[in-house]
């Protein structure tokens, strides 16, 4: 990182901001952690645990008109793109007040009026949405990019490869994003991938790319904001290949033995974006202990707060079953008696 | 009004579309400078330039994706799949995602894509190009599934399809192309989940839809002439099921043959067999009939392929076994 010349009130406070999100999303992240072994979030639950930088690095250089689709690892984007904690939280304790009104859960969160298109968990699904969307931008003479994420192993599926295709081809406005944690689920990508290096993948379709270290938020967030302005202005989009460490197992379910527990131990001592950019604020003077500690203060509250609102939200109702089945009402869609009689 | 052909049908309601929204666009294989496999887009690259008319590569799923994603911005994408064995690659998008996505997001928004296909076998073209999965999507929540049988049906459910704000899969027959039928000129819709009594009848209801409709009104009016009085039920919509429709007409006759081009076993006919039982088992004279395609890889030799579809003469010996 850089070492910042003399800096404005704003940018002091948007360098601290990044900090706050981070740690915001760390303690979601232990919180959930938290719930999920109390039984109050079900299902699938992967955390973004040590990809802390690379999420705030990118929200920190997209814009308010730009559409973001990801996979199922995405409380953290959607966190850092500005959605509240509590019906976040909600959505993963499957409440109504929740982000998805509880029908989603923790793979499949969404905020429309955020640009948040929703979490996917069918690896590389996504992809080609995201195509799409940035499609639609530029067929309405919109500004705007669309982000793809998605995971390192993702880039072995067909979707990723017609989706750079059609990109290049369309001139669409799309950053692919790849979070690249090194593993997917349990393999590495040297065991997956033919191609290690990721970010050359998009070769053959004359597609750019580039890598970034993905526990530096000033790293992410400057290759993202040169790689966003050129999609929005020349359509030509582009591969970032993100490399962080991932802290615990695949979800919160897997206890992580196929990996060496040294290995794990000095990678989230040696790879903690907390860790990097808190000494970083503190070595350039822009951060003390008394102002860290507060931050952490200020966290806990809005956790506590955060699990306070999930748990006092209401639960869907049965009879709601079919609300939001079809957009456009038609003769002959099943109504509550049906689920009545089924359920009797 | 004057006859056109279910090609011209479908021809015509995608330029009408086309001209009166803008945030209408096609995709597909080979449906600009080729103009369509099938013709189906004939003219209109020419009309509406390459921005509305989009050719795509061959990758089901990638243009698929798309125009999910840019139907969830607020574009109505009409995206033509070959024939709907191709399908089977995108699956997962319009399974896993158009048909999801509005419910699953607590409807905060709407997937308004069209994709049309011919489903279904005729000529020769064997295992891989004959095959009948609409049932796979009707099977699925959040899909609406259409299968007009007639030029006036296909022009009137398109339009509907194209306005409707949930994913529709809209199905073709290749056999039916080149049928004709009259359509009158102003602006009509058929809606979407509601089955028509195309002939009236008192001996037995026959249900079907698409190409089996037009095959059913044949042998009913084949029939008709040894004094057999034979209603023809047209679902027109697969999903939702317009099941009062098929109920009435089985109080009615109080006999049922089902017909379908699919394979048998878990197939269309199933559902119906299944719905007219528990919704009508007491007005029943006799067991229902199931015809339906055998339950082998479609064979490329002449007379194989002959009878591993349904055809006109199975039907009738379905309605004879039951009258």
């Amino acid at each position: 990182m850089d070492k910042p010349t003399t800096l404005t009130k704003e940018a002091t406070a948007e360098l601290r901001h990044y900090y706050y999100q981070m740690l915001l999303m760390r303690r979601f992240e232990e919180r959930t952690h938290e719930m999920y072994v109390k039984a109050k979030i079900g299902g699938y639950c992967h955390l973004n645990l040590g990809e802390e930088a690379t999420i705030v690095g990118l929200m920190a250089a997209l814009k308010p008109e730009d559409y973001i689709f990801t996979n199922y690892r995405e409380h953290g984007y959607i966190l850092a793109r500005g959605v509240a904690p509590g019906p976040l939280m909600a959505e993963l304790f499957g409440r109504e007040t929740g982000v998805s009104g509880g029908r989603g859960g923790s793979m499949h969160l969404f905020d429309v009026a955020k640009g948040f298109m929703g979490g996917y968990a069918i690896v590389g699904g996504q992809i080609p949405l995201a195509v799409g969307a940035a499609y639609a931008l530029r067929y309405q003479g919109k500004p705007g990019v669309v982000v793809a994420q998605m995971g390192d192993a993702s880039t072995n599926i067909g979707a990723f490869y017609e989706s750079l295709n059609l990109a290049k081809l369309w001139r669409c406005p799309v950053i692919f994003f790849i979070a690249n944690n090194g593993y997917g689920m349990g393999s590495t990508i040297e065991d997956s991938s033919s191609e290690p290096d990721l970010w050359k993948k998009g070769a053959s379709f004359r597609v750019h790319g580039e890598q970034v270290d993905g526990t530096d938020v000033l790293a992410v967030r400057d290759a993202v904001r040169r790689l966003r302005e050129r999609a929005e202005t020349e359509g030509e989009p582009v591969i970032l290949d993100v490399v962080s460490f991932r802290f615990r197992g695949h979800s919160v379910i897997d206890a992580d033995r196929y990996r060496d527990a040294d290995e794990v131990r000095k990678g989230r001592e040696t790879q903690d974006p907390l860790r990097h950019y808190s000494a970083w604020l503190q070595a350039h003077e822009l951060a003390d202990e008394a102002w860290l500690k507060a931050m952490v203060e200020q966290v806990e509250q809005e956790m506590q707060a955060a699990v306070d609102f999930a748990n006092a939200g209401p639960h869907p109702k049965i009879e709601d079953i079919y609300t939001y089945m079809y957009a456009s009402p038609v003769p002959n869609i099943p109504a509550p008696e049906t689920a009545r009689r089924l359920l009797d | 009004m004057k006859p056109i052909t279910y090609r011209q049908a479908l021809n015509s309601t995608l330029g009408e579309e086309l001209a009166r929204d803008s945030n209408v666009l096609l995709m597909g294989e080979e449906i600009g400078v080729f103009q369509g496999s099938y013709r189906i887009t004939e003219g209109l690259l020419d009309r509406f330039g390459p921005k509305r008319v989009v050719d795509t590569p061959i990758a089901e799923e990638g243009f698929v994706g798309a125009a999910i994603g840019a139907a969830m911005l607020g574009l109505r994408p009409v995206v033509e799949i070959m024939t709907i064995n191709f399908i089977l690659v995108a699956i997962d998008q319009i399974v896993n995602h158009a048909s999801k996505i509005h419910y699953m997001f607590g409807g905060q928004v709407r997937v308004p894509l069209v994709i049309r296909t011919p489903s279904g076998g005729t000529g020769q073209l064997a295992a891989t190009h004959s095959q009948s999965f609409e049932n796979w999507f009707a099977y699925c929540p959040g899909l609406k599934v259409v299968a007009p049988a007639t030029p006036y049906d296909a022009k009137g459910l398109l339009r509907a399809a194209i306005r409707d704000d949930d994913p529709v899969i809209f199905i073709e027959s290749l056999a039916l192309y080149d049928t004709k039928g009259e359509v009158p000129d102003e602006d009509y819709v058929v809606p979407i989940g509601v089955a028509e009594v195309k002939r009236e009848g008192s001996d037995v209801t026959v249900v079907a839809y698409s190409r089996m409709t037009a095959i059913a009104l044949q042998v009913a009016q084949q029939l008709a002439q040894e004094g057999i009085s034979v209603e023809v039920v047209d679902l027109r919509s697969l999903r939702p099921l317009d099941r009062p429709t098929i109920i009435a007409s089985v109080k009615k006759t109080n006999r049922a043959v089902v017909v379908a081009e699919d394979w048998y076993s878990y197939g269309i006919t199933a559902e119906l067999a299944a719905t007219i039982q528990e919704e009508a088992f007491d007005y029943l004279d006799a067991p229902v009939q199931r015809v339906a395609g055998l339950e082998v890889p479609l064979p490329y030799a002449k007379d194989l392929a002959a009878v591993a579809k349904p055809s006109a003469q199975s039907l009738i010996n379905a309605i004879r076994r039951i009258l």
